[in-house]
């Protein structure tokens, strides 16, 4: 038991009260328009007074409020390394490629993540790795090597996305704290199963699945690959042996229905935490749950934006943590 | 005047110490523990202020009843009234004895008290509507230093001077 957190769970219970419950969601699917969506959101308070109108600008702001809170926390920002670092290998992907093509596009990097984009872009500049993170540094050079020499975008984008997804196990297995190795764990699951299931639809030899899995416990790199390389239905097969067999059955139903599943997964774990009082797994789960309101918020309004029916939004949104 | 030849008294100040003292910190443990637990509910929400005030102040109790404990030994052996009673070293031991249970008691029980009324704030953070509900669990742990209260004021009393 540790005292150092009941300050920190007991603001994150107040500001649960605030997060969106599944009658939220509904409420935000049955407005009209794409119009009444936004000025719904402005009525719960989302955005502020510069964000007024503007979906991107709203949904950007509520995540920096995520992190703003978390830092007034004053809890060692190294517990939430598994869930900044997607964010920070993304700022390293952007600027090796804005660096490599020359083609500026300001916006595209994070803020709010420990290495912001205007320093990563002037560290891949003077190609100085060693200011990186330890666990960056090798992949960085690789990949700026790669796509200078080979300019292939997308192994690039494999070799970085590998030493992130990496670095979150790594952070995970590191962590004294249950729920973070079990998001760590289920993340990097699930982004292998995600590899297969894209590397079999677009037929890819099995190194580059090998190349861009990581390993991880609960599923087996070799085994998933072959299951990739031998069809859609061998790895439906293969993941009903897993701890993931929910998701073979919603990888059968259809792309998005299995997306869906992959973040309600996320959700369930996450769960428990919300009769935890002294630990600090309250303070990860409310940023999770916060994410994936976002998230599912984003795809509620480019639904609306799209007018798709609402069926089909409501087939794609998330279960809420509330 | 020696102090071995006062023994008695010496150990009955101690018991009346042991009371105060252990209570007393179990109490500042338990509303330190929960009085975080307010000041972050209270950051986010000041209109909830006097409901977790309530619960914070829930842990307290301990703290007076060892004072409540330390007053009567005192008055007991006279210390209070100006004339102290000489008594023998085994009774001097007996009201040290009968101290024990408010000290040690009030010091697990302010702990945690404080725990359970930190996890009830949480409970009135989300649902102020349930804030009697939330009340009666750390109110639970409360009959524990009340019973050790009991015990010691009736222990103090019949210790015959």
């Amino acid at each position: 038991m540790s005292e150092q957190y009941t300050y920190a769970v007991a603001r994150i219970r107040a500001l649960e009260v605030s997060l969106f419950s599944g009658s939220t969601i509904d409420q935000l699917i049955a407005c009209q328009s794409y119009e009444q969506c936004l000025q719904f959101l402005e009525e719960k308070g989302w955005g502020d007074s510069e964000t007024s109108g503007n979906a991107e600008a709203i949904l950007t702001r509520e995540e920096e409020k995520i992190w703003e809170v978390v830092k007034e926390l004053s809890i060692d920002m190294k517990n939430f390394d598994v869930l900044s670092y997607p964010k920070l290998y993304h700022n390293l992907k952007a600027a090796i490629k804005e660096v490599c093509t020359e083609e500026k596009n300001r916006h595209i990097f994070y803020e709010d993540v420990s290495i912001p984009g205007s320093v990563m872009l002037e560290i891949i500049k003077e190609r100085d790795f060693g200011k990186l993170p330890a666990h960056m540094q090798g992949a960085a050079q690789e990949a700026y090597e790669t796509l200078l020499h080979t300019r292939d975008g997308q192994l690039c984008d494999v070799i970085i996305d590998r030493a992130a997804l990496d670095a979150i196990y790594q952070a995970g297995k590191a962590s004294d704290v249950p729920i973070i190795r079990d998001y760590a764990e289920s993340t990097v699951a699930v982004a292998d199963i995600k590899i297969a299931v894209r590397s079999q639809k677009t037929a890819k030899s099995i190194e580059f699945m090998k190349r861009a899995m990581a390993e991880c416990a609960s599923v087996s790199v070799d085994q998933l690959s072959k299951a990739a390389l031998a069809g859609a239905d061998a790895i439906s097969e293969y993941l009903l042996g897993t701890a993931y067999a929910e998701g073979a059955e919603a990888l059968r139903t259809s792309p998005s229905a299995f997306e869906r599943w992959c973040d309600n997964r996320i959700i369930q774990t996450i769960s428990p935490q919300k009769y935890n009082a002294f630990t600090i797994g309250p303070v990860i789960a409310y940023v999770i749950a916060r994410q994936n309101e976002i998230k599912t918020v984003r795809i509620i309004l480019s639904g609306k934006l799209n007018e798709l029916p609402d069926d089909s939004i409501r087939e794609r949104v998330r279960e809420m943590y509330v | 005047m020696s102090i071995w030849s006062n023994l008695g008294l010496v150990y009955a100040l101690l018991g009346a110490a042991v009371a105060v003292f252990l209570a007393g910190a179990g109490s500042a443990i338990g509303v330190g523990i929960a009085g975080q637990a307010a000041a972050g509910v209270v950051t986010e929400d000041p209109s909830k202020f006097a409901k977790v005030l309530i619960m914070q102040l829930l842990p307290g109790t301990q703290g007076i009843y060892g004072l409540l404990v330390g007053f009567i030994t005192l008055s007991k052996v006279g210390l209070l009234g100006g004339g102290a009673a000489t008594l023998d070293p085994q009774t001097g031991l007996l009201i040290l004895a009968a101290c024990m249970p408010i000290g040690i008691v009030g010091l697990i029980s302010g702990k945690y008290q404080g725990m359970t009324s930190a996890a009830s704030i949480g409970i009135v953070a989300k649902k102020p509507d349930q804030f009697g509900k939330a009340m009666l669990f750390p109110a639970m742990v409360e009959t524990y230093a009340i019973l050790a209260l009991l015990i010691s004021i009736l222990a103090v009393n019949a210790v015959q001077i």
